[in-house]
């Protein structure tokens, strides 16, 4: 064992060259990511390219099989499948980011004010985090909903507050690990700021494990999001968004008329598979590392 | 003095990665029945390696030739129950983390009589009482308590304890060592090893012992090889080993000790950094780190050779040097920056 | 849906190993002491989590936007003794503190209040489907346990192209959400096929089971899929293990070492990982019931929140709330209590 690992470690195998945007994640960790550019640039430039109408009503093309006027067939009312994917695609991943965003931000805020003032704060933070935690995002969402009717937005907000306990939990861990080594009592013995300790020592240390579970984190939020939209709960009609496109597309369904359904899971399906894939091999990376 | 294990020209190669890694080149020695072999050497040596051949718990996908011989069987070809049993009775692993090797959520009753039932077909009243008696002889006091916690309520020295009569109980004829003290205190190392020796003493074993420890080599073991890169570089007598160190490197790691016998103005220490057999340059492993190489030293490979009756050397000027390899170093001659040795067990991480 | 997540945390901050301390000194002397004390501060925990959660679940009444009455009438056309009963029920005259606890006082005597749109008790309204909701539930905890397990342990043991094509089937099913393998399912084996029913419970006994066997694997699949994972890697890491090592070293039996040293081993943290997802499953089965139209509480509470019934969306978000938060403490508890590995003295969460 001694011999093994000296070995594996003494010197880093000469590598061909080749171009490595984000390093140590594996080819399975590779591909993920390229899709999941792939998928980003569908959404921020794809709407560009859209000549037709996505929203445009014809209840004479109703179900209107693969043509070239309709690459991959009409909805219920007639509506070009392809085009509400692609336009589709924003509100499907608008929505999961803005989500994570918020999460990450008031996680990563709540860990870090948690580990840093300990004590009677810690308890508090960790005894509300607790709480919250029980409430599974898809409940918080469905109340919300109840309050503020359905919508985009309640939905999200709602999500936030659900994904950050996950967050929170991670960042006070991995911060409190962080914070008793040695070198922070050391920045403490000479007079640092506290709050300058944690955002300039320990949140860069921690950031990695950040990103990874953010990362996990969009995976299930877009799940969530999409689920919402899909029973009508979130994402309104005529917009079109992949999760509400697999429930209009139910009705499809009953009367053998799968493609909306199908495309709109299929996008789903890939996008989470690659996020997925990713933030794992992230969360991998950073332990590797630590 | 009959050999009870006799290791001809074991050569291994470890997958890493894509690649084959060459971590033992060649290594040939030999174990008599009752007798304490030291196997010393630098993390990367390969000592661990030896061992791990020996008792035939190479990782996946090692490539092994040469052969490993245990009294009239080779070792490296048995299969199934006969490995099983080769194991089981006659060869017996002490490993250095007694803590990671033994099973958390059993109780120490359960990893003593465990082997005794199932390959002794003892009882288990039977193999319990034979238990609490190990326990006794190697020092456990309250034995019978101590059976029924688990091992996260032992300190590391009594766990340890616990792995030698685990070792101890199936009378095995060999004794694998593998750095048994390394990761104990001080004062613990010296009980656990007087206790590792009175066992071996009392029940007639054999032992192959493991260590970065020349000192502690010298004092326990009969004979001592002493690993380089993966190559034997020197074996003689542990007796002999100190003042008369037959390889430039073991001179070195002479050196690099504090001795109570020597008075010395400053601690030396083996300059540069412990070489693997896979990163091994082509002329001798241990030329780049050795104050007495020479250009030819960096050319030619040195093999071992018998030097009279002392012992055995990998050393092209080893007739030459003979008796000079401690000469105390002039201040300039040591350049480079001291790493490795003197700091002693540097094992520990590699292992993780 | 939210169950990979909440397992995930938890797996991960059971890693945590277990060294000699003061507690498991203080545990050779008395050896309930510290059992009762984590016991304790367990069920404190879970009933300070639980009243925070139903203060929560009362509150969002204050969060809607407009007052409470306007916002619970929500517009209707409400008969001036429907607005008295209302204000009776919640006691929109009293300070909001005292509203909560004697909302909080009914609850605890099963009393939710009466439903907007019926005028019947919630509890009774509730009591019709909650069987439902139960028998989805059991059906995919079923599911979980025994396929996951089992495919788990199965490709842990014997390495080869089965298991790793097993287990890369396995990571593509965690992507797929529950709503999507409904879909799916229902496209597949009832409308292609025919030849199981796409909607409702059927007839007690067959009927039943028939009905649900498509909505249990929607809902079951991802966390199948996560719970075999986790058991393969727990399993992948025994073998791998030192002391795995050490049993191997001295001749044990194959057979004795995959049973008493690596399932065993592997079999507590996976079984509570497993056991949290499976609590995980209630958040999911909301939607799944929806779409297959089971007339459980999830179905109820989509139904209740188009339709503004809020007594009953607060009763059943209650609901869900306190199984999650019972049933995780209870898996904590049985986890600590019978893993050696696990301090009492630490905290874990």
């Amino acid at each position: 064992m001694t011999s093994t690992t000296a070995i594996a470690t003494a010197r880093p195998a000469a590598r061909t060259p080749r171009l490595r945007i984000l390093p140590g994640i594996g080819i399975t960790g590779q591909i993920a990511f390229w899709t999941v550019i792939a998928v980003a640039l569908l959404a921020a430039i794809g709407p560009m390219f859209v000549q037709v109408d996505p929203n445009a009503v014809d209840l004479e093309y109703a179900y209107y099989p693969p043509s070239p006027w309709y690459p991959l067939g009409a909805d219920a009312s007639g509506r070009d499948i392809l085009s509400r994917l692609i336009v589709g695609s924003r509100t499907a991943l608008l929505g999961p980011l803005a989500v994570v965003t918020m999460a990450t931000f008031l996680g990563t805020l709540l860990g870090l004010v948690a580990v840093w003032f300990g004590g009677w704060v810690d308890a508090t933070i960790v005894r509300v985090i607790d709480a919250i935690f029980a409430f599974p995002g898809i409940l918080v969402a469905i109340l919300a909903t109840a309050l503020f009717g359905p919508g985009l937005l309640a939905a999200t907000i709602a999500l936030a507050i659900a994904y950050t306990p996950y967050i929170a939990r991670i960042v006070r861990s991995a911060a409190l690990r962080e914070r008793n080594l040695p070198y922070i009592s050391a920045l403490q013995v000479q007079g640092r700021h506290g709050f300058a300790i944690s955002a300039r020592h320990i949140l860069p240390n921690v950031s990695g494990l950040i990103v990874a579970n953010a990362t996990l984190c969009f995976g299930l939020a877009l799940i969530d999001l999409a689920a919402l939209s899909f029973i009508g709960f979130g994402v309104q009609p005529p917009t079109a968004d992949w999760g509400a496109m697999v429930g209009g597309g139910m009705s499809g369904i009953l009367q053998g008329e799968p493609g909306e359904a199908l495309a709109a899971s299929l996008l789903i399906v890939i996008t989470v598979a690659a996020v997925n894939t990713l933030g794992d091999r992230l969360v991998q990376r950073s332990e590797n590392r630590a | 003095m009959t050999a009870l294990l006799t290791v001809e020209d074991l050569t291994v190669d470890l997958k890493v990665g894509d690649e084959m890694r060459t971590v033992l080149k060649q290594v040939s020695f030999s174990v008599g029945e009752g007798q304490t072999v030291g196997l010393v050497g630098e993390s990367g040596s390969g000592k661990s390696m030896t061992v791990r051949a020996v008792s035939r718990l190479l990782p996946e996908g090692a490539a092994v030739t040469g052969s490993v011989r245990f009294g009239d069987r080779d070792v490296l070809d048995l299969r199934g129950d006969a490995l099983r049993r080769y194991r089981a009775s006659d060869v017996a692993m002490v490993f250095q983390d007694a803590r990671a090797h033994t099973n958390p959520v059993r109780r120490i009753g359960d990893f003593l009589t465990e082997a005794m039932i199932l390959n002794g077909k003892t009882g288990r009243r039977q193999a319990e009482a034979t238990a609490v008696e190990l326990l006794e002889a190697v020092g456990v006091h309250d034995a019978e308590r101590r059976m029924r916690q688990y091992p996260h309520e032992l300190s590391g020295g009594l766990l340890q304890r616990v792995m030698i009569a685990a070792s101890v109980a199936a009378r095995p004829r060999l004794i694998l060592a593998d750095e048994p003290t390394t990761a104990l205190d001080v004062t613990t190392q010296a009980e656990v090893m007087a206790i590792l020796k009175r066992m071996q003493q009392e029940y007639g074993m054999a032992m192959l012992f493991i260590t970065h420890d020349l000192e502690l080599a010298g004092s326990i073991c009969d004979e001592t090889v002493v690993l380089y890169a993966g190559e034997v570089v020197e074996q003689q007598r542990s007796a002999q080993l100190h003042r008369d160190p037959l390889h430039p490197y073991t001179a070195a790691l002479v050196q690099a000790r504090p001795d109570i016998h020597r008075r010395s103005e400053r601690l030396l220490s083996v300059p540069g950094h412990p070489t693997t057999a896979y990163e091994a340059p082509a002329g001798c492993a241990f030329a780049p780190r050795c104050r007495f190489a020479q250009d030819r030293c960096r050319a030619e490979k040195p093999a071992l050779e018998a030097l009279d009756a002392a012992g055995l050397s990998r050393c092209l000027r080893a007739d030459e040097l003979r008796g000079a390899l401690l000469a105390p170093v002039e201040a300039a001659a040591d350049p480079v920056p001291a790493t490795g040795l003197a700091a002693g067990p540097a094992d520990e991480e590699a292992t993780r | 849906m939210t169950d990979t997540s909440s397992t995930r945390a938890i797996a991960t901050r059971r890693t945590t190993g277990a060294a000699p301390n003061d507690t498991a000194r203080a545990a050779r002397r008395a050896p309930w002491g510290p059992a009762l004390a984590f016991l304790a501060r367990r069920i404190g925990g879970l009933l300070g989590t639980m009243l925070l959660a139903s203060f929560v679940v009362f509150g969002a009444l204050y969060l809607a936007p407009g007052s409470p009455l306007s916002f619970l009438t929500q517009g209707r056309s409400v008969t001036p003794e429907a607005i008295a009963q209302l204000e009776a029920q919640y006691h929109l005259d009293q300070p909001f503190i005292v509203q909560y606890f004697i909302w909080l006082g009914g609850v605890l005597r099963g009393d939710f209040g009466a439903s907007i749109i019926f005028g019947d008790p919630v509890t009774s309204l509730l009591a019709q489907r909650v069987g439902n909701t139960a028998l989805l539930l059991a059906a995919a905890a079923v599911l979980v346990l025994v396929i996951g397990l089992a495919v788990g342990f199965f490709a842990g043991l014997k390495p080869g192209v089965l298991s790793e094509s097993v287990m890369a089937l396995a990571t593509a099913a965690m992507a797929v959400p529950g709503f999507v393998a409904a879909v799916v399912l229902m496209l597949v084996f009832a409308v292609q096929l025919g030849w199981m029913p796409s909607y409702g419970m059927g007839e007690p006994g067959i009927g039943t089971l028939q009905h649900l066997a498509l909505p249990s694997i929607a809902l079951a699949i991802t966390s199948i899929a996560f719970v075999a994972r986790l058991t393969q890697n727990a399993v992948r890491a025994e073998m791998k293990s030192e002391h795995v090592q050490t049993a191997v070293s001295r001749g044990l039996p194959s057979r004795f070492i995959v049973r008493r040293h690596i399932i065993r081993n592997a079999a507590m943290p996976v079984l509570t990982a497993a056991g949290l997802t499976v609590a995980g499953l209630i958040a999911g089965s909301v939607i799944i019931e929806q779409i297959f139209q089971l007339g459980g509480l999830g179905q109820f509470l989509i139904d209740s929140v188009q339709k503004k019934d809020f007594p009953v969306v607060q009763a059943i978000c209650l609901i869900y709330v306190a199984t999650f938060i019972v049933l995780n403490t209870l898996i904590d508890i049985a986890y600590t209590l019978l893993d050696p590995r696990v301090s009492l003295g630490k905290k874990t969460s």
